[in-house]
């Protein structure tokens, strides 16, 4: 009876959240492992065969996964390290509380509020062939060819990487703008009486001080980085032929336009361990801030 | 930048020049979209472009809410984000409360499991999700929707309002439950109005998430009185020729409460993303 009391209270709060949590999250988890290993049929009746690992074998030798697969890493190269330097730019030079700091805080915030549906298709027209860039491109700078910008692989991925990182910085800004909140004053003004330069003090002040966030925003910025997904099937569906394809966009193609759902929950198994293997490496990468000095 | 009275020195305004710089490359794209919204199609792509439009016309804006579905897209949205929210604040809630002030065996496991579901990426589950959904029937309808934006939310909503809760000081709860107060009424009349900061942190971010939700929805909504408006919006775009100017009606009805919200809730934005950080 007191076994019964002890426990009722607790299984009462968490059972509601955690039977959906279950069903919902960690039954599809196992469940996606369980189907990259079949020939999965979506169709009622129909039986699916046992593959094995054929599924991974398949993306293995699968010349659009790896260019797939170059794409999210190329996107993630070329977005993740702008992010930071940028968003922690902004970050110092707003640090200071100014009547004008709340309103660049809210201007610089502003795209990571909005719909990944609505800024990529913002870039889609600014990036268009009569659009704004090339606008700005042939009359202020003198550029005479106009740029098809979706039309190449090179070209949509720089569109593309252009829109992550304009809307990625209000976010690694805010993160940093409260990570520079706990460097301790004493410390700062001790190394200005020692006669440190702006960089010195920045070094050996600052950066340790921001350095947790700064792992914080890397790691969430690399998993952003590959799940990439709505703003290349708006601008360029992956195209042209495929080749603006991201690992996301293509698994999703499998699953919901071939109905290949095994092939897609492969990439999908893939993906993740690829997360979780990055994410994993830089925190050993980062454990010690020492290292970087 | 300075405090009235300071001066104005040579580095704090080249520190202005570069900050108002970079807010208007943040801004102008936002700028230019309502602007386009006001063009008629004949206009939007014209060279040399327009900034304010001339002539403009409330056309967009007529078709998009007079002509066209989207106040009823609006309502959709509305009615999943605002469903969705409650139902995974709440949950989530119960959750942390019983994470963070019961001890029982498996606690730790559990709160693990949790924490891997925020790591998995959401497009990883979405074809074995289909698959349930399709299961449970609720293919192609509202309730599809809610059950699995709920699902999607309680694990980061349950970690931050967890680390709130075990931070209340126990004495309160102690005295409620000498003078007799049920576990359910401690929760309810205690612990939830003293985390109201941490609940406005969930209850935003999460509506957020679900107002702007597209690859779920693309996925399993097939008819268009289900639609909710980032599918609305991206269905906007033709095989040749996008209407620049209604898309970008559309667009601007659709970011008007987040804006609203976002202006409104500030504060709460700054605490809810360093709850995460301070952590990492």
């Amino acid at each position: 009876m007191k076994l019964w009391r002890t426990y009722l209270p607790p299984a009462l709060f968490i059972a509601p959240g955690f039977l959906l949590f279950l069903v919902c999250i960690v039954y599809p988890m196992l469940q996606a492992v369980q189907m990259s290993f079949f020939d999965w049929k979506i169709v009622a009746g129909a039986t699916s065969t046992f593959l094995g690992l054929e599924n991974y074998i398949r993306a293995f030798n699968d010349p659009r996964f790896w260019l797939a697969l170059s794409n999210s890493g190329i996107y993630m190269a070329f977005t993740v390290p702008p992010q930071i330097a940028l968003g922690l730019g902004v970050a110092l030079l707003l640090k200071d509380k100014s009547p004008a700091q709340p309103v660049f805080r809210v201007l610089y915030y502003l795209p990571v509020v909005t719909s990944w549906v609505v800024v990529s298709l913002l870039f889609k027209y600014l990036f268009a062939d009569r659009g704004l860039i090339n606008f700005a491109l042939d009359d202020l700078l003198g550029a005479t060819d106009k740029i098809s910008w979706l039309a190449d692989r090179w070209t949509a991925l720089v569109a593309i990487c252009a829109l992550g990182v304009w809307k990625g910085i209000g976010w690694s800004m805010m993160i940093f703008l409260a990570a520079l909140q706990g460097v301790p004053r004493e410390l700062e003004e001790a190394a200005v009486i020692d006669g440190a330069n702006r960089w010195q003090r920045f070094g050996a002040v600052t950066l340790p001080a921001i350095w947790p966030a700064t792992i914080f925003v890397t790691i969430m910025l690399v998993i952003g980085g590959f799940n990439v997904f709505a703003s290349v099937l708006v601008m360029t569906n992956g195209g042209p032929g495929g080749a603006t394809e991201v690992l996301l966009t293509y698994m999703y193609r499998q699953a919901f336009e071939f109905l290949d759902f095994g092939y897609g929950s492969a990439l999908a198994v893939i993906l993740t361990l690829i997360v979780f293997a990055l994410s994993a490496l830089q925190l050993k990468l980062f454990r010690n801030p020492e290292a970087t000095r | 930048m300075s405090a009235p009275g300071s001066p104005m020195t040579p580095a704090k305004s080249l520190r202005l020049v570069t900050l108002a710089f970079g807010a208007l490359l943040m801004v102008t794209p936002f700028l230019y979209m309502l602007s386009t919204s006001f063009k008629g199609q004949q206009y939007v792509l014209k060279l040399p472009p327009q900034f304010i439009p001339d002539p403009a016309t409330l056309s967009n804006y007529e078709r998009i809410l007079v002509r066209g579905d989207f106040g009823h897209y609006f309502a959709n949205s509305l009615i999943v984000a605002v469903i969705s929210t409650a139902l995974a604040v709440l949950l989530s809630a119960m959750m942390a409360y019983g994470f963070a002030r019961y001890r029982f065996p498996g606690r730790e496991l559990m709160f693990r499991m949790l924490l891997i579901g925020l790591m998995i990426p959401a497009m990883m589950l979405i074809v074995p999700q289909f698959v349930l959904a399709k299961f449970f029937g609720v293919l192609d309808s509202l309730p599809g929707l809610i059950i699995f934006y709920v699902a999607g939310n309680l694990a980061l909503n349950t970690f931050l309002l967890r680390g709130f809760f075990e931070a209340l000081p126990g004495e309160l709860d102690q005295a409620m439950q000498i003078d007799g107060a049920s576990h359910w009424r401690r929760f309810w009349n205690l612990a939830l109005p003293l985390s109201r900061p941490a609940l406005a942190t969930a209850t935003i971010f999460t509506f957020l998430a679900t107002w702007d939700e597209f690859a779920w929805a693309l996925t399993i909504i097939t008819t268009p009185e289900n639609q909710t408006l980032p599918i609305a919006i991206a269905l906007l775009q033709g095989p040749k020729g996008t209407q620049w100017g209604l898309v970008f009606a559309a667009s601007i009805i659709a970011i008007l409460p987040v804006i609203a919200v976002f202006l409104t809730f500030q504060r709460h934005f700054v605490q809810g993303l360093t709850a995460g950080s301070v952590k990492g």
